[in-house]
């Protein structure tokens, strides 16, 4: 089972280690970890995406709430959530190819932010698959160089963590 | 109180601190850069006790710790100082033990440059400290020092450590020790559930076999009164933990001893066959419990604990009670009647007849459990510190304890080497009470080295070697399990035990007739002082019963037989 956390945590040093370490430990593998300040600066937050066994899970909320400079972990799965990653992706282009690169970006939604004679780079917003999908479709034109941020997400509706 | 900010250094801050928090002793060793504090501490006041390997100053902080119910403090230097301490933190994290752990760090300035005695000691204890400080501001001392004492010492205690570069303590501030203190990410819950207690109260009201498990909560939360009153009130039996011992007097006839892989049969047949479990600050340790999947398999558990995250760690807990044990275990009693338990007492009593801890005393060797029976009556308002090993057991075992932390022993980590330095730690914490460590020939040579800091201090204490020429409980598996085949095993001949005492200046005393144990332990008792008695035991002696690793607990090998 996947599961998105949401993770409020004092931003100081140290703390990214405190929590991957937990992890780690474990033996609990991180599929995508997002850290970054919140509209309170001395806030971070953490979305860590894992897959696991209920009853680990349980156990990494439980030992997450036990570090004192965490201060809040909620599990977004178990509500309605959104969640986006952006990508960049650095691809093979030239003038035979640029044009069918163009088609998927736009039905994508995608961008492209940079070109070069061999090479265009496309950003691209979405959820775990779209960003899989536009993968699978640049592949064949041969995928230089790949970067993404990692899985945000937030609650749905006007309520907030 | 917003008092006037004195100006002054980090230094003297951290001396100012710890008067703040009524540290009255502090357990450590110099380095180059701990001057700066070193040289404040030299007229402070407060006790400063030297010891002579920072693993001791660590060791000795938790048995001071365990004693009084108060924070430990120890300090060591940066680099292999800070590093000497690893596994006394470890040993108190396992333990749950409320410690503050101070290190001296090399310069800000230097930090990442592997300066000279630089060692990473937050990254290296961060799985091992419930917090971690590294100061990076002196003007953040005086907060983070109240953080720490307030971390280790409330929720479930633990340690935290404190690491100071060098600047920090020479660097100056305008100090003012803060009234309270703000952490958002933390706050311990402390009183049970109310709607959860009931719940306990009626699964318990059926109940015709309760047991209770209780381990080293009930010590740390100072719940051995309410434990005794719900336990009576109910009319339930109690075992102990290794580290719940003394919760419970163990001369009340509720008492089964000592659950677990060598506990008493009637502890583990009393917890196969409950119906209910009310587990009281316990962690269900696989020492404990052997196969998690055979434990207390007809039974409904409620489990009591101030760390949610202990709540169906290991077994599945019908009825969860997060808090502070004595808190909760008081307002327990107010929802209970008393359990129809006569039969399920009179099931245990012939437990108790039948299947009785027993060895088998000679006139000829002497029988380690003699000894500690001898002590016993010798003093038996002693606190016993160990090591680990046979004779651990065995302290856990033959000695009636009869009040909360009058024994303290390594329990999670079982660190050989830990009893001696905890004794001091303990005796500093308790001078009015005679402290004996059961100590083996292999755990007392981890740290001998500190009896010159009991004879430099004249801390009487007496140290109880078990010494059986083995590193006996390896021995014992090697016996049971491998054969008989001693690999690297045996350390007869180490030492002259007594000449070693006497060569420190303390007194060394040998026994090896059943006839002088009893007279041996008054002359130590009356030194009062540092003293050694070598104890020269039956060789070979094994710890009886035992649950061999990973079995039920009613699967249960008698061991006095085979010999
Ligand atoms: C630091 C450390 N190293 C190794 C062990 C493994 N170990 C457990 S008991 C034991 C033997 C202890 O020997 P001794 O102190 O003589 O006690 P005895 O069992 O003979 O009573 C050993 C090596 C340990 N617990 N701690
Ligand atoms: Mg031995």
């Amino acid at each position: 089972m996947r599961h998105t956390l949401a993770v409020l945590v004092e931003n100081k040093y140290g703390v990214l280690a405190r929590v991957s370490g937990l992890f780690s430990r474990r033996g609990f593998n991180i599929d995508s970890l997002a850290v970054g300040i919140t509209e309170d600066p001395t806030i971070s937050r953490m979305t860590i995406i894992v897959s696991g066994d209920d009853h680990v899970l349980e156990q990494v909320m439980k030992q997450l709430n036990k570090l004192i400079d965490v201060i809040r972990v909620i599990d977004l799965s178990s509500e309605e959530f959104v969640e986006r990653e952006l990508a960049l992706i650095k691809v093979n282009a030239d003038a035979n190819n640029r044009a069918e690169i163009i088609q998927i970006v736009d039905i994508f939604r995608a961008r492209i932010i940079d070109v070069a004679s061999k090479s265009v780079t496309i950003e691209v917003t979405g959820d775990i698959e779209k960003i899989k999908a536009i993968q699978t479709l640049l592949k064949p034109f041969g995928i230089k160089e790949m970067a993404r941020t990692g899985i945000v997400a937030l609650k749905r509706g006007s309520k907030s963590l | 109180m917003a008092g006037k900010a004195e100006r002054m250094t980090g230094a003297r801050a951290f001396v100012e601190c710890l008067y703040r928090e009524n540290v009255e002793i502090i357990f450590g060793y110099p380095g180059g850069v701990l001057l700066p504090i070193y040289d404040e501490l030299y007229d402070a006041h407060l006790y400063h006790l030297l010891v002579r390997h920072e693993q001791a100053a660590v060791h000795a902080a938790e048995g001071y710790a365990r004693a009084t119910g108060k924070v430990g403090v120890c300090l060591a230097t940066s680099g292999p100082g800070a590093t000497n301490l690893v596994t006394g933190i470890a040993n108190a994290y396992m333990d749950s033990v409320p410690m503050v752990a101070f290190t001296g760090q090399v310069p800000s300035s230097m930090l990442g440059n592997d300066a000279f005695q630089e060692a990473d000691i937050t990254g290296i204890t961060m799985p091992i400290t419930k917090h971690n400080y590294l100061v990076q501001d002196v003007k953040d001392l005086p907060r983070i020092i109240k953080e720490a004492f307030h971390i280790a010492s409330t929720g479930r205690p633990g340690p935290v450590l404190v690491d100071i570069p060098k600047d920090i303590t020479t660097d100056e501030l305008d100090f003012v020790y803060p009234d309270t203190v703000e952490l958002r990410g933390y706050k311990p819950t402390f009183k049970g559930n109310v709607q959860q207690i009931k719940r306990a109260a009626s699964v318990l009201k059926g109940s015709k076999r309760p047991v209770i498990y209780a381990g080293g909560g009930v010590i740390g939360s100072e719940a051995s009164k309410e434990l005794l009153a719900f336990a009576e009130k109910i009319k339930a039996p109690v075992t102990t933990t290794l580290t719940g011992i003394g919760g419970f007097p163990n001369d009340n006839e509720l008492y089964l001893g000592m659950p677990g892989m060598h506990g008493t049969k009637y502890a583990n047949y009393a917890i196969q066959e409950s119906d209910v479990l009310i587990a009281v600050g316990v962690r269900f340790d696989d020492r404990v419990i052997g196969k998690a999947t055979s434990f207390a398999p007809n039974a409904k558990v409620i489990h009591i604990d101030i760390d949610p995250a202990e709540i169906s760690k290991i077994i599945k807990v019908d009825v969860p009670i997060v808090g502070d044990a004595k808190h909760i275990l008081a307002s327990l009693i107010d929802h209970v009647s008393e359990c129809n338990t006569k039969d399920w007492l009179d099931k245990i009593a012939t437990w108790k007849r039948d299947f009785p801890l027993f060895y088998v005393n000679r006139d000829d060797v002497i029988k380690p459990q003699y000894i500690l029976e001898q002590i016993n009556e010798v003093c038996p308002d002693a606190i016993i510190v160990t090591e680990v090993g046979q004779h651990q057991m065995w302290a856990a075992q033959y000695f009636k304890y009869k009040e909360p932390r009058t024994f303290i022993s390594s329990g999670g980590l079982g660190t050989m080497g830990y009893g001696f330095p905890a004794a001091i730690g303990a005796k500093l914490g308790r001078p009015d009470k005679i402290v004996v460590d059961v100590s083996g020939d292999g755990s007392f040579q981890m740290n001998s080295q500190e009896m010159a800091t009991i004879v430099q201090n004249n801390i009487p204490i007496i140290i109880a070697i078990f010494n059986n020429g083995y590193l006996g409980m390896v021995r014992q598996w090697q016996a049971l399990f491998f054969e008989h085949r001693y690999s690297h095993t045996t350390i007869e001949n180490s030492v002259d035990f007594v000449k070693l005492a006497e060569a420190y200046g303390a007194m060394g005393i040998r026994v090896t007739k059943p006839s002088e144990v009893k007279a041996a332990i008054e002359k130590a008792v009356e030194a009062n002082g540092p003293v050694l008695i070598d104890f020269i035991i039956e060789r070979e002696e094994n710890v009886s019963p035992m649950v061999p690793a990973g079995a039920a607990i009613n699967e249960i090998l008698d061991l006095e037989d085979i010999q």
